[in-house]
Parts: structure tokens; C-alpha cells; sequence
């Protein structure tokens, strides 16, 4: 068993099995901030589902989308918040 | 040597993302959420990250990881932050058995305002002079 069959067998079916239960979140949530807090941890999990496949293709031109990834997350989460919080204002 | 170094970042890595995703699924409550989601999902990815590190072994890919790695850990505690105060200030209820809120009574819900220490002691001491 060498590093490819390890990732390809063991580690990705980890990832996608989290991601899953974390979409069970995102669709169940009481309130908004559990969906964009879910939302926030689907992208986190899909930079190490890129890095992981990013060994597994041997190109590591990949890892440049997971910086992209990372900034969306960041911005997504503090515009929600930002927005949540002026629409809480004006009611 | 090295295989065996991704064979244990990876899984680690794996191991932590899963935990976090678990932790978000069995939290009674959004600000224990949002702490699972905050530390457990950023040592997973960036262990996972530095496996793929120690597999290239090469200059430009390092440091692109590290970009990555000192990016992910300079946004979550402050994207965790935002989020958790909105949450405050829309009025979700904190899980029945934690007790201690800090912040009760020092929000003021329309001008989103809080409460300093130092107004705090004003009022204190406004309340002793009057009485």
C-alpha cells in the first residue's frame, strides 16, 4: 500500500464523509449563523480535499486555487455578518 | 522516510477535519460551533496542507502552502469573531447549561454599543456620589 492507494482510499472518503455531515448542518440549522457557519467549514474542508488532491493528480498547480478559496471563505463570513447585523438594526 | 511523515500529517489532519465535522453536527449551541469549527477544521487543513508540503518538496510549492497556512490562521479567529458577535446581537440564546455570560447587560441592542470598564466605573461611581 503506497501513498497514492492511503490518500485515495483512506483519506479522501474521511474528508467527504465530514463534508457530508457538515452539509447535514448547513441544511438543518435553526438559525442563519449555523448555515454560514457550516457554509464557512464546507470551503475549509474543500482547500484540504484540493491539497489532498492535489497529490494524488501530482500537480501542484492546484494549491493556487485553495489561496482563492480561503479568501472567499473569509469574505463570504464577514459579509454575512456584517449584513446580518444592519438588518437586525433596522427592525 | 518522507512517505512516512504524509502518511501521519494526512491522517492526522484527516482525523481533525472529521472531528470538526462531527462537532458541528452534535453542538447543543452556535457559539460551541463556531469554536469546534474555528480550531479543530484549521489544524486539520493546515496539517493536511503540510502534507502535500512534505510530499512535492519543492521551494515554490512550500511556499505556497505557507501563504496559505498563515492566511487560514490569520482569518478564522477573526471571521469566528464577527460571526459569533452578530450572533449575539441577533439574541441567540446560549445552550441551557452554560452559565457564565460575560456580556449580559453590557450590550446596548440598539446602538450596538458596549459597555466599557470605564463606564462601568463612571456609573459606580455616579451611583455612590448621588446616594
Amino acid at each position: 500500500m503506497n501513498v497514492h492507494d492511503y490518500l485515495y482510499y483512506i483519506i479522501l472518503p474521511i474528508l467527504s464523509i465530514s463534508s457530508l455531515l457538515v452539509f447535514i448542518r448547513f441544511f438543518k440549522g435553526p438559525s442563519i449563523v449555523d448555515r454560514v457557519v457550516a457554509l464557512d467549514l464546507l470551503i475549509t474542508i474543500g482547500i484540504g480535499i484540493i491539497a489532498i488532491y492535489s497529490i494524488l493528480s501530482n500537480k501542484p498547480t492546484f494549491l493556487d486555487i485553495s489561496l482563492v478559496l480561503a479568501l472567499i471563505a473569509f469574505l463570504g463570513t464577514v459579509a454575512f455578518a456584517y449584513y446580518l447585523e444592519k438588518r437586525n438594526k433596522n427592525d | 522516510m518522507i512517505d512516512i511523515l504524509v502518511y501521519i500529517t494526512s491522517g492526522l489532519g484527516a482525523l481533525f477535519v472529521l472531528l470538526a465535522a462531527i462537532g458541528t453536527l452534535r453542538m447543543p449551541d452556535q457559539y460551541l460551533r463556531i469554536s469546534v469549527n474555528t480550531k479543530a477544521a484549521t489544524l486539520g487543513v493546515g496539517l493536511l496542507l503540510v502534507a502535500a508540503a512534505l510530499f512535492f518538496l519543492e521551494t515554490s510549492v512550500t511556499t505556497r502552502v505557507l501563504a496559505v497556512i498563515i492566511f487560514i490562521l490569520i482569518t478564522a479567529p477573526v471571521g469566528a469573531h464577527l460571526i459569533g458577535r452578530t450572533s449575539y446581537f441577533i439574541g441567540n440564546k446560549l445552550w441551557e447549561n452554560s452559565y457564565i455570560d460575560d456580556l449580559k447587560g453590557k450590550y446596548n441592542k440598539t446602538t450596538h454599543d458596549l459597555k466599557g470598564l470605564d463606564k462601568m466605573e463612571k456609573n459606580d461611581e455616579e451611583a455612590k456620589s448621588k446616594s
